[in-house]
């Protein structure tokens, strides 16, 4: 029996994330248990932590400021693992181009930047933002989090800003739009994604899987 | 290498059920929209868009137990239709576990409500639909206007002008329905969609008239959409998403 929280600061569709493990707990024989919760105690109690994110930085910081999210994550990542996705992901960066710029969570240290507007692809058509659809990922790194799914195979992409890591030995996956940017990044007990698992049909059940099986510290 | 290009199988539900007929040549109870959704994801759809055409607003919790049951069991992106009026049914819509929401009607009856919606919930999860249809004559520029109600309503509005107002507003894609060829089988209107995907920064969905393959190629070598949706080549069993892709695929564009 594992049991995984996932965060809930009133942000976006959290319903999927949770449909999702579920789902693959279910496929695995694994007994799931899934809060969707923003209760410290049970963010602490929890095997495992899901941050999800949708919708404008500044009001995702505010609400997660406004519950402490940050200091239990702060606290909480040398616990447990961690899976963060899409604006989650970009919330554990130190700060955010959007909304005029904004202070984030500061876990890895780095930026969050928006996609150029008009940058043009190899056929020279202009690249619409946001980046939106499925696109490939490259494993840049050995992680227990890619088992089972081959390379450079698709996921499931919505965004307009994407993380920038200062410390390349952090990035697990790449995905190019026009340019490679960073679409995974781990670091002990936290893997981040851009793109949605929870939407990403099988390659994105697959990873879902491997965070009900992962232990954390790679 | 880079962003695939996406199918959209487009289900129009009326009150629970799947309308416009659906046919699986192995599958009898084809009118339940999570089976026909499932079989549509497992045969590798990129995204399902569901339509409700309920009529009446009394049955609107009959398209959320829907919602909530296809979303519970299909892992990738929904887009819920038909119905849209409050940012109400937008949040409910979400809770429900639809990813995005698409409004036609009431963007047109108030412009206002796609920039609150999406500065709400997120561009990403804003949808416009638009029903366009070609109001020049024959030697003029081609031109066309917004129409709503199934094409029957005309609004004076110019449908380039419009997609661009519509995205200012908020909206992070368009769904471009030519009202001229949407039934037809003839194929898309490419110089429509092409004009449209042009004029704006944000994904085109191209629909109305798929009755080939390479009308689903040309709507995006042509006619520059980023996804193509279609109902009934899919629904009738004409064509397998499989065979769509492989086509597709053969034509040089990438597909996942």
């Amino acid at each position: 029996m594992t049991h995984v929280a996932v965060i809930d600061y009133g942000m976006g569709n959290l319903h999927s994330v949770a449909k999702a493990l579920e789902h693959v707990g279910k496929l695995a024989g694994t007994a799931v248990k899934v809060s969707v919760t923003s209760d410290p105690d049970t963010l602490r109690a929890a095997d495992r932590l899901v941050f999800p994110g949708v919708g404008a930085m500044r009001d995702c910081m505010a609400e997660i400021r406004h519950l402490c999210i940050d200091e239990i994550l702060r606290e909480q990542v040398r616990e447990k693992p961690v899976l963060a996705i899409c604006v989650g992901m970009q919330a554990l960066m130190q700060r955010s181009e959007e909304n005029g710029g904004v202070g984030c969570i500061g876990l890895f240290a780095g930026e969050v930047r928006r996609f150029a507007d008009h940058a043009l692809d190899a056929q020279g058509a202009v690249l619409k933002v946001p980046h939106m659809g499925w696109n490939r990922v490259k494993q840049t790194r050995e992680h227990r989090m890619w088992a089972g799914i081959p390379d450079n195979d698709y996921f499931y992409f919505v965004h307009s800003y994407y993380v920038a890591p200062a410390a390349p030995n952090e990035i697990a996956g790449e995905t190019e739009y026009p340019l490679p940017f960073c679409a995974a990044m781990a670091h002990r007990n936290v893997f981040a994604v851009q793109f949605h698992p929870e939407k990403s049909q099988r390659n994105g059940l697959a990873l879902l899987r491997n965070f009900l099986g992962w232990q954390g510290q790679v | 290498m880079g962003l695939a290009k996406r199918i959209i199988p487009c289900l129009d539900c009326d009150n629970g059920r799947v309308v416009k007929g659906v046919k699986f040549l192995d599958i009898r109870d084809a009118g339940d929209p999570v089976e026909v959704s499932k079989r549509y994801c497992d045969q590798g759809a990129d995204e399902i868009t569901f339509l409700d055409i309920t009529a009446s607003a009394h049955d609107r919790s009959t398209t959320l137990h829907t919602v909530e049951a296809i979303a519970s069991q299909v892992f990738i992106p929904l887009t819920v239709g038909g119905g849209i009026r409050k940012l109400q049914d937008i949040r409910n819509m979400l809770n429900a576990g639809a990813d995005k929401v698409s409004i036609n009607t009431t963007a047109v009856l108030n412009p206002e409500f796609v920039r609150e919606a999406s500065e709400r919930f997120g561009s990403q999860c804003i949808v416009v639909a638009i029903d366009a249809k070609c109001v020049s004559k024959t030697g003029e520029p081609q031109r066309w206007e917004i129409f709503t109600h199934g094409g029957r309503n005309p609004t004076g509005l110019e449908a380039i002008a419009w997609a661009r107002k519509m995205v200012d507003y908020g909206a992070g894609e368009v769904l471009l329905t030519s009202m001229d060829r949407d039934g037809t089988k003839s194929g898309f209107d490419l110089h429509l969609n092409r004009a449209i995907s042009e004029a704006v920064a944000v994904p085109v969905i191209a629909s109305g008239g798929v009755g080939s393959l390479q009308d689903l190629v040309d709507g995006i070598t042509l006619g520059k959409a980023d996804a193509v949706l279609a109902a009934s080549i899919f629904h009738f069993g004409q064509f397998t998403i499989p065979e769509a892709k492989a086509y597709m695929r053969q034509h040089g564009i990438e597909m996942r």
